[in-house]
């Protein structure tokens, strides 16, 4: 099916949601720092963010497609689901690898937005994109795991009540591949922050509220351990897919807000007596921008009907993600170059999209890294780290 | 008591409009199409009166294309009961006229016993004003065009209406036809739940000729062409340049 005609339904009334958050709205909470909270609100309020939970525990039970329409209408509309869209998506930790009993302890509210589970620690200061080398311990004691360490980007871990944590219970020397002895938890952030937890805020260049964690001595009970102990990495990495799925989906939003952007402009602004769009060194870029956007969209949808039949699209997922984030930062220069001095100005919002666009070529994980993967599993290449 | 409401397909308001080269209309490929927003606003006072339990059912009705079944299911996610798509052209370009639009919902409504009928005052391709007059002369029954306030009370509904001088006030009685303009209410969007229920409301599919209507356009359009083109402004130093501009070029004065 054509990738913009896919769930009409749930695109309109997304877009229609997002026009109540207008250009002001984003504006202020970026040059404030603020958490968008009012939009997230309506956007759980609307059932949006539970839209991948299945049924029995409270959401909408519906496919990973419909997860990428939303995400994707937030990001065309000119807003950013930064704030929430791991609400979205990391309970599927939980759904696939959890306990019956975590599933229907945590499911139904996390669906209902009173819980939120939007923090995802795994990234750590000394280990960077080499995840399985984090130092993160997790020790039992006879009664509770006891974690010390740090993550570093542990985004919204302020606005979340639980936090998806990657720690090592079993030491590297005693593990054969150093994808062993990671263990998941689930901590539930409320009841240690300020004592054994500690969140500080990163100042970063876009409004992403990331933080980072410092863990001294903090106890996380073994019922919260998800899956089996020292199999953690394989559940982080079965998440994998859908993440960079969804976060290709953003980029194609992205990406079409700066080529409405840019092609609006275009045709109004005149400089020399003529739009400026007439030109073809401003128009040529326009076009180019929206093909590389188009081929993107083609591999995302191939990625996201793969996934929602069930296979395991690595290839896909991680061409789509490519893809997509290169298509949205090179509509993202396109933009800014037409708007030319206009574009460093707020009001147009061009600058800000283009700060929060470039954040996809790095996380949630860096284009080459995406190569490295592919050269290595896709291309039968040696391995390069 | 059941709430009519008419819905209809239109291009969306967000999109720019673009007149076919030949000038036979406008251009339809490839279009956004939404519900007219008059209607929206109509459905949304239909789903607060029924929230406020003065109604029991709401049924969106749409004629037109089969396209227009998507209208209608907006309308369901919304908040409408259950649907009727009365299919009356199978050419997205055709528009049906106000006096048969309002000829099948009379047939509608005598069928479906409907007291309210709640419609936008307007649609915005067509501008025509004119489907909930023809409706209430049809009905025999009161109306009451462009609410921005409707306030029910029993058989009896106050309506304030918005005329050129300022807020005029009426009241009505049941049966009746209202028609809603822009500052009524704001309408609501589907929440994601609502979208996936909708799926399942019922969706009555009809023709004209189950209520003895034949669709027969009587106007004949001649000729679309796009408005001309706005020139942009000019920015004056003073008052006396003002007032001579006004005199001089604009010549108003
Ligand atoms: C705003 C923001 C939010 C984030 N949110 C989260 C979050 O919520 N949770 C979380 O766990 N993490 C989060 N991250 C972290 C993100 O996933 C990492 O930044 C990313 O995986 C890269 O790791 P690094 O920053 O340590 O870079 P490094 O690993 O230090 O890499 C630096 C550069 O070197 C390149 N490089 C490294 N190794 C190789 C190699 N072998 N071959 C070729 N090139 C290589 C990388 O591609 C990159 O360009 C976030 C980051 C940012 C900026």
């Amino acid at each position: 099916m054509d990738a913009t005609k896919c769930h009409l339904d749930i695109r309109d009334a997304i877009s229609k949601l997002c026009s109540q958050f207008d250009s002001s709205y984003w504006q202020t909470c970026d040059r404030e720092n603020k958490y968008p909270k009012a939009f997230v609100t309506a956007l759980t309020k609307g059932g949006f963010l539970s839209a991948l939970i299945p049924k029995k525990y409270g959401g909408s039970g519906l496919s990973l497609s419909a997860g990428a329409a939303i995400l994707e209408e937030i990001h065309k509309s000119g807003g950013n689901a930064g704030a929430c869209h791991a609400q979205m998506y990391t309970m599927g930790t939980i759904l696939r690898h959890g306990s019956e009993e975590q599933k229907s302890k945590y499911l139904p509210k996390i669906a209902s937005g009173e819980l939120r589970l939007q923090a995802f620690g795994v990234t750590e200061p000394s280990s960077g994109s080499d995840t399985s080398s984090l130092n993160t311990t997790a020790k039992f004691d006879g009664k509770n795991y006891i974690v010390n360490g740090q993550k570093v980007w542990t985004s919204r871990a302020e606005h979340s009540d639980l936090l998806l944590l990657l720690a090592r219970t079993r030491p590297i020397t005693e593990v054969k591949k150093r994808t062993e002895g990671l263990s998941v938890f689930l901590v539930d952030m409320r009841e240690l922050v300020g004592k054994s937890l500690t969140i500080k805020p990163i100042k970063t260049m876009m409004n992403h509220s990331t933080t980072e964690l410092f863990f001294e001595n903090m106890p996380v009970a073994p019922e919260n351990m998800i899956g089996d102990i020292d199999s953690g990495f394989r559940y982080i990495l079965s998440g994998m897919n859908a993440e960079r799925i969804l976060i290709a989906a953003e980029c194609i939003g992205d990406a079409k807000w700066f080529i409405n952007k840019a092609q609006k402009y275009a045709k109004e602004r005149i400089v020399f007596d003529r739009p400026i769009g007439q030109n073809q060194g401003v128009q040529f870029p326009i076009a180019k921008a929206y093909s590389k956007m188009r081929a993107a969209e083609l591999m995302l949808r191939q990625a996201v009907n793969l996934f929602d039949q069930g296979k395991n699209p690595g290839e896909e997922a991680n061409l789509a993600k490519l893809l997509c984030s290169e298509a949205s930062w090179n509509a993202a220069e396109t933009c800014m170059q037409t708007f030319g001095g206009f574009g460093f100005a707020e009001e147009y919002d061009v600058e800000r999209k283009y700060r929060e666009a470039r954040l996809y070529q790095v996380a949630p994980v860096s284009t080459n890294l995406i190569l490295s993967y592919l050269a290595e599993h896709v291309l039968d290449l040696p391995r390069s780290y | 008591m059941k709430i009519l409401v008419p819905v209809k397909r239109v291009i969306d308001y967000n999109v720019k409009v673009r007149v076919k080269s030949d000038g036979s209309g406008v251009d339809l490929a490839n279009i956004k199409m939404s519900m007219n927003p008059f209607d929206e606003i109509a459905l949304e006072e239909a789903i607060r009166i029924k929230e406020a339990g003065k109604a029991d059912e709401i049924i969106a009705v749409s004629i037109g294309a089969s396209q227009s079944q998507e209208t209608l299911r907006t309308a369901l996610a919304m908040g409408a009961d259950r649907a009727i798509l009365v299919v009356a052209t199978d050419d997205v370009n055709q528009d049906i006229e106000p006096l048969d639009v309002a000829k099948i919902l009379h047939a509608i409504v005598v069928e479906e016993r409907t007291d309210l009928i709640l419609c936008g005052k307007q649609a915005i391709d067509n501008d025509m004003n004119a489907t909930a007059q023809m409706l209430s002369a049809l009905m025999g029954c009161s109306q009451a065009t462009f609410a921005s306030k409707i306030e029910l009370a029993g058989e009896k509904i106050k309506v304030t209406r918005e005329v050129d001088g300022g807020l005029q006030v009426v009241e009505v009685t049941l049966p009746s036809v209202i028609s809603v303009d822009l500052r009524l209410n704001e309408p609501r969007y589907a929440s994601l739940p609502n979208i996936m229920k909708a799926k399942r409301k019922p969706l009555e599919q009809k023709e004209p000729k189950d209520f003895n209507v034949l669709v027969k356009n009587r106007l004949e359009i001649i000729e679309t062409n796009e408005p001309a083109e706005r020139m942009a402004g000019i920015k004056v130093s003073s008052v006396d340049e003002l007032v001579e501009k006004l005199k001089n070029d604009a010549g108003v004065i």
